[in-house]
């Protein structure tokens, strides 16, 4: 059993290591990260100024719709499925994930999926270009002859999520080591549980819709065509009914992150354990009957519109006590604020702003005014950009001594920290301005009253991108060496991670630990 | 890993598999004739319902209420497309016929679908059609025309504060859909 990786490119075509398999979907994700954030750039540098300058309309169109895509499914979710890999055994003393060759099959698909969803681009017609939302019939009747493949792309994506879900889901109840009860488990593996259990719920339905858009596409079936007694509107209801549970699939990991660093660096056991366990839950649930606040403005009864309404405004009650809990966590602790410190307080703050925004546009009759404006804009990156991007970013610094041995530079990581910081409130806060003024989003031009908030947001975009290039030096310079970490790496850091070495060898907790 | 965990391992993955066979299925085949069901019974997309019976019911003539037509053509559709009247006034109870005028400018034979939608929509239920160019799909040769009958009722018992019901129609080409399908039988 201890023998080491193997040698070569071998070693990561064959692995069936989650260390492996972890570190190839954080690079992954990474990689995506900064393609999604090439998109962006391109979007943010045209409208650095009104008028039509670098890009032509179509153009800006697909580099939005790519951006989306990029970002959710490439950047976000392999990021998180990563870090399960990566800790989740290490967390409950397992010795690998419970399905191991199937694990290698789920990061192996990603790829190809990305591949051919970024080969879209150089097609014919162009990449698609109907948003990451893929309304019909935008996405069918009048979509580009390159949407087949990204139904594809969607279709191996959905698959890869699907096998990374079941994996987690059997690696939590199956694996744990003696005495880890569920109510012991780490709230990283607790939030990665329940997220799992939205992926197996909705990928199926995402899959579902991009396969009824496949046989309106090409079998001539009528789901979303009215001509054919079809509905255009069952399409937003089918997506959303996956779209919604898929926001909670990007924000719950990050929960569970951040539950763990702010115990650690406030040197005070977390507060509210188990209310932390049930709001998860209940977020969970809540998030399948909310789908429709994305389509208030379709014309609905006011009867649905109240039901999802006070549905949706019912969320913030288990937000708040996460956020209540964080900070009690922190109140009258010791606190220090390196680098994963630093991105968890950020993204409470920030995500606490997001939900806020949220709240307005929860508001039925005041989000006819807010729907499709810069608002919406604003609102999804202030939870997505401080939320699931800065979780990510500080589980990194968090655990990247444990995963290679080395501390990583604090002082760059700070650096990187003031920089991204800066950067998203310059580019996100002014979008909020925007919205409310009603400029609409998804557009290439824009009319000049909103000239000045754009080109702020268009230099704190510059900024964040920056950052990250920071960020990727950071990484590998930590990798290549750096002052060596102490097996615990941080002051008395809580939970089974930290009892192995640093550097984690290639395999741990052969034997398992007890559990007291 | 030891052999009983390996089968904890399968029967979970089995179980999970099985919920992910029936969300997909969920989707497919249960979402959209749920979704159309729900339509059907709120009468929210404004969507009217089949070929209906008339009975022999007494006509209200205390009230009247005025139905107004509407025609729209989907985006690339070339016919002519509009009613012959505007609006008209009915009592409650009394069957009414209405024409729509179609033609085909077009130097093809075309084939054509009419989708209807009705406002308010708390109202579908009330508007009965004993006939209707709807129902069916309309083929026009190159360059003819047509009058397409519409033969409603407004049931008496309509609520009271309704005095104004628009009718609309939007006209699809399904020329290719038609063709495809032939081919395929």
């Amino acid at each position: 059993m201890a023998h080491g990786p193997a040698k070569g490119i071998t070693r990561w075509l064959f692995t069936t290591n989650h260390k492996d398999i972890g570190t190839m979907y954080l690079w992954f994700s990474f990689a995506m990260f900064l393609l999604g954030g090439v998109f962006a750039l391109v979007i943010r540098a045209e409208l650095f100024e009104p008028g039509l300058q670098l890009v032509e309309p179509a153009f800006f169109n697909q580099m939005t719709t790519m951006h989306g895509l990029v970002m959710v499914f490439g950047a976000v979710m392999p990021a998180f499925v990563g870090l399960a890999n990566w800790m989740i055994p290490m967390m409950i003393g397992a010795p690998d994930m419970a399905l191991p060759r199937m694990n290698n099959w789920s990061f192996w698909i990603l790829p190809f999926a990305f591949a051919m969803l970024a080969s879209t681009l150089l097609m014919e017609g162009g990449a698609p270009n109907f948003g990451w939302t893929f309304y019909a019939p935008l996405s069918t009747t009048y979509a580009p002859p390159s949407v087949t493949f990204f139904i594809f792309a969607i279709h191996i994506m959905g698959a890869s999520s699907i096998m990374g879900a079941i994996n987690i889901i059997a690696t939590i109840l199956n694996m744990r080591a003696p005495g880890m009860t569920l109510m012991k488990m780490p709230l990283f593996v607790w939030t990665w549980l329940i997220t799992a259990y939205l992926l197996i719920a909705v990928m199926p339905v995402l899959a579902g819709v991009v396969t009824m858009m496949l046989m309106d596409i090409h079998f001539n079936t009528s789901f979303f065509d009215a001509a054919g007694g079809g509905d255009p509107v069952l399409f937003q209801h089918v997506f959303w009914f996956f779209g919604h549970p898929e926001v909670y699939i990007m924000i719950l990991p990050a929960f569970g992150v951040v539950s763990q660093i702010i115990p650690t660096f406030a040197r005070k056991p977390l507060f509210g354990y188990a209310s932390m366990v049930y709001a998860t839950s209940s977020i969970a649930f809540l998030s399948f009957i909310v789908w429709a606040h994305h389509m208030f403005t379709v014309g609905m009864p006011v009867a649905g519109e109240l039901f999802f309404m006070y549905a949706t405004m019912l969320i913030a009650v288990p937000t708040g006590v996460k956020v209540f809990n964080w900070i009690t966590t922190m109140f009258r602790g010791s606190m220090t604020f390196e680098t994963p410190m630093l991105f968890s307080v950020a993204f409470v703050i920030l995500f606490t702003i997001g939900g806020f925004s949220g709240l307005m546009l929860a508001i039925a009759p005041a989000d006819f005014q807010y729907h499709d404006t810069y608002f919406v804009v604003a609102h999804f990156h202030y939870v997505l950009v401080p939320g699931a991007i800065f979780s990510i970013t500080a589980a990194v610094y968090y655990w990247l001594p444990k995963w290679c041995g080395n501390m990583y530079n604090e002082t760059m990581g700070k650096t990187h920290f003031w920089m991204a910081f800066l950067g998203l409130n310059l580019t996100f806060f002014p979008m909020h301005f925007v919205g409310l003024a009603g400029m609409p989003r998804r557009i290439p031009d824009y009319a000049l009253q909103f000239a000045d908030f754009n080109m702020i947001a268009s230099m704190g975009a510059f900024l964040f991108g920056a950052a990250q290039i920071l960020f990727l030096f950071n990484v590998i310079a930590t990798i290549r060496g750096g002052k060596k970490a102490t097996d615990e790496v941080w002051e008395n850091p809580e939970g089974l991670e930290w009892t192995v070495p640093s550097p984690a060898p290639y395999h741990t907790f052969s034997v398992p630990p007890e559990v007291k | 890993m030891s052999r009983s965990i390996k089968q904890s391992n399968a029967i979970t993955t089995l179980k999970l598999l099985g919920v992910v066979v029936g969300m997909f299925v969920f989707a497919i085949y249960i979402m959209p004739p749920l979704y159309n069901l729900f339509c059907e019974v709120t009468g929210l997309n404004g969507k009217t319902g089949g070929q209906y019976q008339a009975t022999e019911i007494k006509v209200d003539t205390s009230r009247t209420i005025t139905v107004q037509f509407v025609a729209t053509n989907n985006e690339n559709m070339s016919w002519g497309f509009k009613p012959m009247i505007s609006s008209i006034e009915v009592h409650p109870g009394e069957e009414k016929e209405i024409r729509y005028l179609a033609n085909n400018p077009t130097d093809r034979q075309m084939v054509a679908q009419a989708i209807p939608s009705l406002v308010p929509f708390n109202v579908v239920e009330y508007f009965h059609k004993t006939e209707c160019f709807c129902f069916n799909q309309q083929m026009l040769e190159a360059g003819a025309s047509a009058e397409l009958p519409l033969r409603f009722i407004v049931d008496q018992d309509i609520p009271r504060q309704v005095k104004t019901i628009t009718l609309s129609y939007t006209i699809f080409d399904v020329t290719d859909r038609t063709t495809l399908a032939a081919a395929s039988n």
